[in-house]
């Protein structure tokens, strides 16, 4: 089994960034006033809500129940009154139906909450049952209902469970520090992950520069034969699923496919933690780690922040900000989402917020492609970025699905190495989006 | 709430420092010491040459981007890098006319009626060239001798026409007949290893194309070493053959360009017409790159189709 120093073709190094709060204990964020949940924090069907305007509210009460199969139900992070369930603007884009509750600070627990019992005595049904009712989703971003990812169907046998804790955007060292101060938490979120599948083989994987998470998880995993621990090489994209896969297993998921069909589910540690969490304690899905950090930052820390609690709220309890902002980013800077307010609330997928100032982002201006190739060479999937962005610009659509168009992750190593500025990544996601459009037509025709 | 007007767009939010102009700049500087040699080994004579060739190139390429009514990028540097690249293959008894000349149908004919940067199928230096060596098949075939200034012939000449052989290490140093910068080896393989160093250059291309020249050479019973070191084989390997616009862009396909271009130079030497072939290894390679371009491309992540 290779073990050592593992990576993938292409990639880029971006500057880490990572200093300000690499070595910041994690601090639990203060009670927020108000929250809004989103009854869609998830990829898949909106929730229905199960309480009214004016009920009140436990920390830890079902608020929103998903309506299809691939979905998570939502909880309350505080305890409190709805004051109102409408549309509000969402970190991931857009405006989403979300359930508003003003909290009364007291943090009242809701009675069915209590601890599921030991994991020994656990089937791998109610395992899967815990992660539902928990509202587990993927923590890394993605936010893929968990449950659904740990029901494939019969024809696809599952043997590995990886734990991705690679945490190769920059800035963000939420997994980092998760991994340092619950690293027994990691370790049991992923034994019941294995269990919840029936399978022996789990890896937990860490980049190179987190020598105190690899020293805590690999001693929380002394003596699981079945857990390794893998050291990977510092790169972007090395936490991006396929990417992950191949370095572990050495298998590629098929172009088109998933990696259930090559017998892998990958989750984030942080998914892993909040199931430990809902085993041991009973409590679903209610708050998060999220770095605050950039250079419009006064004080960058990482908190453990209740689901719902707006940016502005979670940004004052680190300094506020600097002046000449420019952005606010949720997640990290190559794959993180820009945002137009602060009144977005922190979700199930937020890992960080990036505050960027202006003078950060200043961009030359687009220049014609020189041919350099540092995209092609850059691309962890093997595309051809410049040729892509050719045809998105064209509005080709044949062409760019000739090219592989639709297998492109998304990870911006192209953009970020490009002399002339230009705006690949950007373009394919944009003829992506029209060739998945016309495959749909095409699939109703 | 305090905050002004955020900037809203899609990832990435963070770009390399990298920059176009940057990578001109490199190739600029790889190129000086050679240039300096040639100044040293020709006198005043090559540095009005390459002062000509540049100012002409750059203002070439301002006046076709002003008359198309576009934006003049004559600060990118590439303008500077054709001016310069195009003075290092002519001969020091140019005359200056005719040098400006090649500068503009470079800039001209070899990239502005393409569209500019990035655009054009032939590396415009070689265009200028070919372009001047047909139109003056005289002065472009004669020769100066860095020592004593006199007419003389290139070693490749010397050894086509009159089987004289120059040796090892006049061609390394420099101090042979020539156009400006093909004389020094040592000085370029310099500046190459520079710009390898730098990222700049893929050294694929250098490697096989010098490899396949010397590996043929050998076969067919010539002095490998003597056909690398002589005439503008390592000024074309590393700063022409290398030229991304008209290259190939992924690395398989640079080392079929890299091939390609090392079996055209050794036929023409040893079985066309002129002495040399660089120049037209690589305009005719160039021909080839997008052909290349389209079925040469990178191994694709999960290759197979999902079932």
């Amino acid at each position: 089994m290779p073990m050592n120093l593992l990576t993938f073709r292409g990639g880029v190094h971006p500057p880490h960034n990572k200093h300000k709060t690499e070595h910041l204990a994690l601090i639990k964020a203060r009670v927020p006033g108000l929250v809004i949940i989103p009854l869609q924090q998830h990829i898949g069907a909106t929730c229905e809500p199960v309480v009214k305007v004016g009920d009140g509210v436990k920390l830890g009460q079902k608020i929103g129940e998903p309506k299809g199969f691939v979905g998570a139900p939502v909880h309350s992070s505080v305890s409190g009154k709805v004051v109102a369930i409408e549309k509000r603007p969402y970190p991931g884009g857009g405006m989403v139906q979300s359930v508003i509750i003003e909290s009364d600070g007291l943090d009242t627990l809701y009675e069915n909450i209590k601890p599921v019992g030991k994991l020994e005595n656990l089937t791998a049904d109610h395992i899967k049952s815990i992660m539902r009712e928990a509202g587990l989703v993927g923590m890394g971003g993605a936010t893929f209902p968990t449950h659904v990812k740990f029901s494939p169907p019969p024809d696809k046998k599952i043997d590995t469970i990886i734990l991705n804790g690679a945490e190769c955007e920059p800035y963000l060292t939420s997994d980092h520090r998760l991994m340092v101060e619950k690293p027994e938490d990691v370790v049991n979120g992923i034994k019941a992950m294995m269990k919840a599948v029936n399978v022996d083989k789990g890896y937990i994987a860490i980049e190179e520069n987190k020598p105190d998470a690899i020293k805590a998880v690999t001693q929380a995993a002394n003596g699981e034969e079945n857990i390794k621990v893998v050291t990977l090489k510092v790169k972007y994209p090395q936490g991006a699923e396929k990417q992950l896969i191949k370095v572990c297993t050495g298998r590629e998921v098929p172009s088109g496919g998933l990696p259930m069909d090559i017998g892998v589910i990958v989750n984030n540690v942080g998914t892993a933690v909040a199931l430990a969490c809902a085993i041991d304690t009973g409590m679903p899905l209610v708050e998060r780690i999220v770095t605050i950090t950039g250079s419009g930052i006064k004080e960058p820390q990482n908190l453990i922040v209740r689901i719902g609690t707006p940016f502005a709220d979670v940004i004052e309890q680190c300094g506020g900000l600097e002046e000449g902002i420019g952005k606010i980013i949720q997640g990290g800077p190559m794959m993180g989402i820009a945002q137009y307010t602060m009144e977005v609330p922190v979700i199930k997928g937020t890992s960080g917020i990036l505050v960027l100032k202006e003078e950060d982002l200043e961009l030359a201006p687009e220049l014609p492609c020189i041919r350099c190739g540092k995209c092609v060479d850059a691309c962890p999937i093997g595309l051809i970025p410049t040729k892509l962005d050719g045809f998105a610009s064209k509005g080709m659509l044949q062409e760019a699905e000739e090219y592989n168009a639709v297998d492109c992750i998304e990870c911006g190593s192209c953009s970020f190495v490009c002399p002339a500025k230009r705006m690949l990544v950007q373009r394919i996601r944009l003829i992506k989006a029209d060739i998945m459009a016309e495959r749909r037509k095409a699939k109703q025709a | 709430m305090g905050y002004g007007n955020l900037i809203v767009s899609s990832s990435p939010h963070i770009r390399s420092e990298e920059t176009v102009q940057r990578i001109m700049l490199d190739v600029i500087i790889a190129l000086l010491p050679a240039t300096a040699a040639s100044i040293y080994f020709f006198g005043m004579r090559a540095l009005a040459i390459t002062i000509t060739s540049i100012v002409a190139a750059v203002a070439a390429e301002a006046v076709i981007q002003k008359i198309r009514n576009k934006p003049v990028t004559i600060n990118d540097g590439s303008a500077v890098i054709t001016g310069l690249l195009l003075a290092l293959t002519l001969s020091p008894a140019m005359p200056l006319w005719m040098v400006a000349v090649g500068a503009v149908v470079a800039i001209g004919i070899g990239k502005q009626v393409y569209g500019g940067l990035g655009c054009n199928p032939f590396n415009p230096a070689l265009v200028g060239r070919a372009f001047l060596i047909v139109s003056f098949p005289v002065h472009m075939t004669t020769w100066l001798s860095p020592v004593d200034g006199v007419t003389s012939a290139t070693p490749l000449g010397m050894i086509k026409m009159e089987g004289i052989k120059t040796g090892y290490m006049e061609l390394f140093i420099g101090n042979v007949g020539g156009s400006l910068g093909e004389t020094s080896a040592l000085l370029l393989i310099l500046g190459g290893l520079y710009l390898i160093y730098r990222g700049i250059i893929d050294w694929r291309i250098p490697v096989f194309y010098l490899g396949t020249v010397a590996a043929m050479t050998m076969v067919l019973g010539h002095d490998p070493l003597f056909h690398l070191l002589a005439g503008g084989l390592m000024l074309g390997a590393f700063f022409m053959a290398t030229d991304m616009v008209t290259t190939p862009i992924t690395p398989v396909g640079r080392i079929v360009f890299g091939i390609g271009a090392g079996v055209l130079v050794v036929i023409i030497r040893l079985y066309g017409g002129y002495p040399e072939g660089v120049l037209f290894s690589i305009l005719l390679m160039n021909i080839f790159t997008p052909i290349i371009d389209k079925f040469i491309r990178p191994r694709l992540y999960g290759e197979v189709k999902a079932k």
